[in-house]
């Protein structure tokens, strides 16, 4: 009964201030709704995953914003799994350096204010750079100066659907062979195993390349008169955010690994040892797995915590979904209230689906109680 | 669960920055409150800075102590609210700001859809670009295929994008939030060029490392009329505002300064003079002041001519009146009569 009365409150509540709000917002004469979705843009955009032009919507403009987020996100999380475990077991070495050099990483990284790691890191990129004219040339193929890294652009050209179902189909091929190999007790790993794994992932996709010919086909950055055009481009301030947000999260999660792998009582080492497994083995098939139970957990913090941090791209200037969206297209049409909405809603489903990822995960690794 | 949690969060934070907007007179709630609120931009040379001392100074800044003196009598109740590009807007709009006045462009769509009012103009601009001078640019139309560093959310971005495409010209656009921001990734080699409001550019320039290195194009490709808003719906509020700035174009049109208006008022046998400065009756009293108002505006603040010299004219920025001078000088500054 109370509880009845208590969510009739809060409804009754949620309808008030909607009332209130859209009310309050007509008598200021504020526009309000989703009207603008379809509306032009007018503004340009450095770097989109997909087409986009001054003359697209802000709809449009609202995906080039998450497709940002999601890509520096994602990376990050990647490269910040694969540096934390790294500086975790540093952490743990029994070599002094290595152990203090670890230490001394975590302390200094994450007590310094996220935001001004990626200020220091787009300016320690930015700063040393050569200016366009006098760029860094490797190999005649890709350019760096100030402006970004300049590579070679694969351009798919017709044909390119059948090659990657040879390469998918290859892929395949050889995974069935590996699994059929590992089943087969004592068969032999040597060279001739290798060699079938590889000709059966290969083999679909040359005969399609010899058939048709090598349907991808390259386009150069070229000089103009103030810069490179074409190619591909890795922007300064991808790489200071990728790498702040990288090397940043890395650290909380080379704790997070730490006491995992602490957790693990000394006896299983002891034990693994003295079944003459060498440290590199006791650490992946016997401590890394007990550990993993108690890392998942926290790691999904720091992964959603990665995937909220990258919010503060708009300080140096990278396109994602709070610079271009909570920012641009909140100014251009005013509709706060509407915008700020659909931002948190995105923040929020993204954080949901790691989380349910993560707990997925999560079930897998745990202590399965019989 | 966790949604609906969040629908209910997202809507109490609405309900609570829209009841803020609800106070009733602008007017009453700043004279109750014994200080103005006013929206600044965070820190352009000219417009508003903040100075050594605490305090602020630039043109923006001087209009809204002009406010505080008519309204409050004391050009120095003013609180200001630092405010970047993209959160003026919601500043004035949640009622956080009396008054906005920073460095901001009149547009049809602000005005109509943002629920603004735009009080008048109180700067001719237009946006400009700057580049190093070893590029060897002369013209805007030089630089097709450049990459141009600007402010987020502002008109700059879109009077870019389209000027540049009406020419078929290509760009790649770099946008920061802040100003020094912006600045700082110009003056790191980042962009070709460097756009905004022609009198921001130089004040920007005197910021970086060599400003000599740096020559400002001749072309503008927008009209900027900046201007200072208030909120909509509060009529009053907004002819108090509006009348401060034609007392400060009037009183330059009069003669009248700071430093001679205490001698006009006891003095001056012009009518119009006479009658701005209440010396019988109250010219404050359709607008809700005392007779005391015009006077303290002038003498705390001064005419629009010494706040341009004080912030703009002079060294270091030196920017020329141009269309910033009477109309009587060929300018566009006029002053509806005092009557």
């Amino acid at each position: 009964m109370l509880q009845a009365l208590l969510l009739a409150a809060v409804l009754g509540a949620i309808v008030w201030m909607f009332g209130n709000a859209l009310d309050n917002l007509a008598r200021q004469g504020i526009a309000s709704g989703f009207g603008f979705w379809n509306e032009r843009a007018g503004f340009a955009i450095a770097t989109s995953l997909i087409e986009y032009s001054e003359t697209s919507t802000y709809g449009r403009a609202f995906l080039v914003g998450l497709l940002n987020t999601l890509l520096v996100s994602a990376l990050g999380v990647v490269f910040a799994t694969v540096l934390g475990f790294l500086i975790g077991i540093a952490r743990l070495s029994p070599n002094w350096l290595i152990r203090q050099w670890a230490a001394a990483y975590i302390e200094l990284v994450r007590n310094v204010p996220l935001l001004l790691q990626i200020f220091f890191w787009y300016f320690a990129v930015l700063r040393p750079l050569p200016q366009p004219r006098h760029s860094i040339e490797l190999l005649g193929l890709a350019y760096l100066n100030n402006r970004g890294l300049y590579l070679p652009k694969p351009i798919l050209e017709p044909g390119f659907g059948w090659l990657s179902a040879a390469l998918l189909l290859g892929l395949v091929g050889c995974l069935l062979w590996l699994r059929r190999a590992r089943r087969e007790a004592g068969s032999d790993r040597g060279l001739r195993y290798w060699l079938i794994a590889g000709l059966l992932l290969l083999a679909p996709a040359a005969a399609v390349s010899l058939a048709v010919g090598l349907p991808l086909g390259w386009e150069l950055p070229e000089f103009r008169r103030f810069n490179f055009r074409g190619g591909l481009v890795l922007s300064p301030e991808f790489v200071a955010l990728l790498t702040a947000l990288s090397t940043y999260t890395a650290a909380f999660i080379a704790e997070i690994v730490r006491a995992g792998i602490q957790s693990v009582s000394q006896g299983q080492r002891e034990a693994a040892y003295s079944l003459g497994l060498s440290p590199g083995q006791t650490l992946r098939h016997v401590v890394l797995p007990q550990a993993m139970r108690v890392i998942v957990p926290p790691l999904t913090n720091q992964y959603l915590n990665l995937t909220k941090n990258s919010s503060l791209a708009a300080a140096i200037a990278y396109p994602d979904l709070v610079s271009v969206f909570a920012g641009t297209v909140l100014n251009q049409t005013g509709q706060a209230v509407e915008v700020i909405g659909v931002t948190m809603a995105v923040y929020l489903t993204i954080s949901l689906v790691i989380a349910a990822l993560m707990n997925w995960y999560n079930r897998r690794v745990a202590l399965v109680e019989r | 669960m966790r949604v609906r949690l969040f629908a209910l969060l997202l809507l109490l934070s609405c309900g609570a920055v829209v009841g803020l907007a609800q106070a009733a007179s602008t007017l009453e709630a700043v004279k109750q409150r014994g200080h103005l609120r006013c929206g600044v931009s965070q820190g352009l040379p000219g417009f508003s800075t903040p100075d050594g001392s605490g305090g602020w100074t630039g043109l923006d800044v001087d209009f809204c102590r002009a406010v505080a003196a008519a309204v409050l009598g004391d050009a120095d109740k003013v609180r200001f609210a630092a405010l970047s590009a993209k959160e003026r807007f919601t500043a004035l709009q949640s009622g956080e700001v009396d008054l906005l006045a920073r460095n901001t462009t009149w547009t049809l769509s602000r005005d109509a859809e943002l629920g603004f009012h735009f009080v008048g103009v109180l700067f001719y601009d237009g946006q400009g670009f700057m580049v190093p001078k070893e590029l060897g640019v002369t013209s805007v139309a030089e630089l097709d295929g450049a990459t141009i560093c600007s402010n987020a959310g502002t008109t700059t971005e879109l009077n870019l994008a389209d000027w540049f495409r009406a020419r078929g010209m290509d760009y790649q656009p770099v946008v920061f939030e802040k100003s020094d921001e912006v600045a700082a990734a110009y003056d790191a080699g980042r962009c070709d060029a460097y756009t905004t409001d022609r009198a921001s550019l130089y004040a920007q320039r005197n910021k970086l490392k060599n400003p000599d290195a740096h020559v400002i194009l001749p072309e503008l490709i927008s009209k900027e009329p900046l201007g200072p808003l208030v909120r909509r719906g509060d009529d009053q509020w907004f002819s108090i505002v509006k009348w401060t700035l034609y007392v400060l174009i009037g009183a330059e049109e009069l003669g009248l300064t700071s430093a001679n208006v205490e001698e006009q008022r006891q003095r001056s046998r012009h009518p119009e003079v006479q009658r701005l400065l209440s010396v019988n009756g109250n010219s404050g009293q359709g607008l809700g002041l005392g007779p005391d108002w015009a006077y303290n505006i002038i003498r705390q603040v001064g005419n629009y001519g010494e706040l341009y010299q004080r912030n703009l004219g002079r060294a270091p920025l030196g920017i020329e009146r141009g269309l910033n001078a009477l109309y009587t000088d060929g300018g566009l500054m006029y002053a509806p009569p005092f009557r």
